[in-house]
């Protein structure tokens, strides 16, 4: 396999509902990889890219090949990932895969949504198709009851009081709101960072124990990268990121994981396949954009990857572990708590936030300083779609 | 190869409150709900048994916010229940207040009947779905 670098980055604001269409969102942040990899529509070969509900949030099928064309990308083969909120992370990997093979050279990756244009009620209703149709909707599942089951589950496996495991998670969210609040690109930048523990457990109740606060936004927002083989890179920057590692793996519905909850073992799977590809261990990696959908999920995610042993994350959060200068920096972006979550963009963000961040390249106050290797961490579902990713910087 | 037990089947066995799995030949491990392989060993060497429904909370929460075209329904307790027969299972829980459900509900033990979606218009019809109440001292 060769070494393949990303060269390129581009994302728009990830935002409440907003007027622009999903190709225009995507065609904004394509550019800007582009213009920052110093390459020409014609220089791409394939786009892969994420998007998750855009048949219902705008009527829109098959928006690649639009994309695509409408980024001046004519005729190449465009395809579409949909694997719930860890959609562009899968194609990022995909596009990882290839470009290793040495079947393309460039590759462009990335995705877009407009989660927040669909409004609470029909959002709700699209994120549960994540849930098993058939065999789970019908008890009227949702995306936060999915986490809500699991931290009530993770309290009584590890023996922590709930009220007490509600704080540790009201800290969660506050982390995330303070780098939010810093993010230009974030859903809330320049708000909530006058949080507090009370202020978010007296927020209104979504699904018990989670309140509004402990649950992501719904996003609208685009993210793309440019991925190429290492001699390219070297052509393009001086400044390439190489994707050292890629892990993926799938889960069925959360009932049937059963007796392994609320620890999720395909991202056991996934981020092991990603540490051992990249040859390094958890305590290497300098930072993380985990997802933090729900509070909880913080906490279940940084123990799936060995961050923290089972059970105490919650702690580690509390002492500052989790924090830019703690033992891991874990999302010094806001994460999708803050910076928002744009379900089909999600994963391309998260990369779009490692490597600007092994640039150095981030606001004063959410650098984490000297970083060299990142990692993602994207969920689709009920852990139904789970991707990791370790990024090094190349100089 | 045929699916041993369909989502219809199952489906219209809870209408009934009867509760429908699957057991293996070779490692008589219980699947619910059904699938093409064992859970646990994969063989599709399987038969169609009727279970109990019977069993202890492991998890729950009271939803607030509901899906598009469900929102009269809320407050709601949702379940996931361990059978007797091993699987977990996810249903509604009645018998008490969602506005009252605490950590307390963990390890009880309850019992199944059923309560039928009608369905929406994504999902291709309606669907029976477990109904847990607690079983009587």
């Amino acid at each position: 396999m060769r070494k393949v670098a990303v060269v390129g980055v581009g994302e728009t604001r990830f935002s409440g509902a907003q007027e622009k269409t999903e190709v225009e969102l995507f065609a904004e942040a394509a550019s800007d990889a582009l213009k920052e990899s110093n390459l020409k529509p014609k220089d791409i070969q394939a786009l892969f890219m994420g998007n998750v509900l855009g048949d219902f949030s705008e009527g829109q099928g098959m928006v690649q090949s639009f994309a695509a064309e409408n980024i001046g990308c004519f005729n190449i083969p465009a395809n579409r990932y949909e694997g719930a909120c860890a959609s562009s992370s899968m194609a990022v990997r995909d596009a990882f895969v290839w470009v290793a093979s040495g079947f393309y050279d460039i590759v462009l990756a990335g995705g877009t949504e407009r989660a927040a244009t669909m409004g609470t009620p029909l959002a709700t209703r699209t994120f549960a198709m994540f849930s098993d149709s058939r065999y789970e909707f019908p008890s009227g599942i949702t995306f936060p009851g999915v986490f809500a089951l699991l931290a009530h589950l993770y309290a009584a496996n590890y023996g922590i009081p709930l009220e007490r495991l509600r704080e540790q998670l009201a800290k969660v969210s506050i982390q995330s709101y303070k780098y939010g609040n810093l993010n230009p690109k974030a859903h809330f930048y320049g708000k909530y960072a006058d949080l507090t523990v009370d202020k978010v457990l007296s927020s209104f109740m979504v699904a018990s124990p989670l309140t509004l606060h402990d649950c992501c936004p719904f996003s609208d927002g685009a993210a793309a990268v440019v991925l190429t083989s290492e001699d390219v890179a070297k052509k393009l920057t001086n400044k390439p990121v190489y994707i050292i590692g890629v892990g993926q793996a799938s889960s069925g519905p959360l009932m049937n994981q059963q007796e392994y909850l609320p620890r999720l073992r395909a991202r056991e799977i996934s981020s092991k396949q990603a540490y051992s590809m990249a040859g390094v261990k958890p305590q290497d990696i300098d930072i993380c954009e985990l997802h933090d959908c729900f509070s909880i999920a913080s906490l279940i995610a940084a123990e799936g990857m060995g961050f923290f042993e089972f059970g105490t994350s919650g702690e580690a959060w509390e002492k500052g572990k989790a924090d830019i200068g703690g033992q891991i920096a874990i999302n010094p972006s806001g994460g999708l708590k803050a910076k928002g979550h744009a379900i089909g963009a999600t994963g391309a963000g998260q990369v779009y936030e490692i490597v600007e961040q092994l640039r150095g390249e981030v606001e004063e106050g959410r650098q984490v300083e000297g970083a060299k290797i990142g990692m993602t961490d994207t969920l689709g579902g009920e852990a139904g779609t789970l991707v990791n990713l370790i990024l090094q910087r190349g100089w | 190869m045929e699916y041993k037990l369909t989502f219809k089947e199952y489906s219209e066995a809870l209408k009934k409150n009867i509760l429908l799995g699957l057991k293996c030949k070779d490692c008589s491990a219980i699947t619910v709900p059904p699938k093409m392989a064992c859970r646990s060993c994969t063989s599709t060497k399987l038969e169609t048994v009727e279970l109990k429904g019977n069993g202890k909370i492991r998890t729950f929460t009271a939803v607030y916010v509901a899906p598009e075209g469900r929102e009269n329904e809320t407050p709601y307790t949702i379940v996931l229940v361990e059978l007797d027969d091993g699987p977990w299972i996810m249903g509604n829980l009645i018998d008490i207040d969602p506005s009252e459900v605490t950590m307390e509900l963990i390890g009880k033990r309850v019992r199944m009947t059923h309560k039928v979606f009608p369905g929406d218009k994504y999902s291709a019809g309606g669907a029976a779905r477990p109904l847990f109440s607690f079983e009587k001292q």
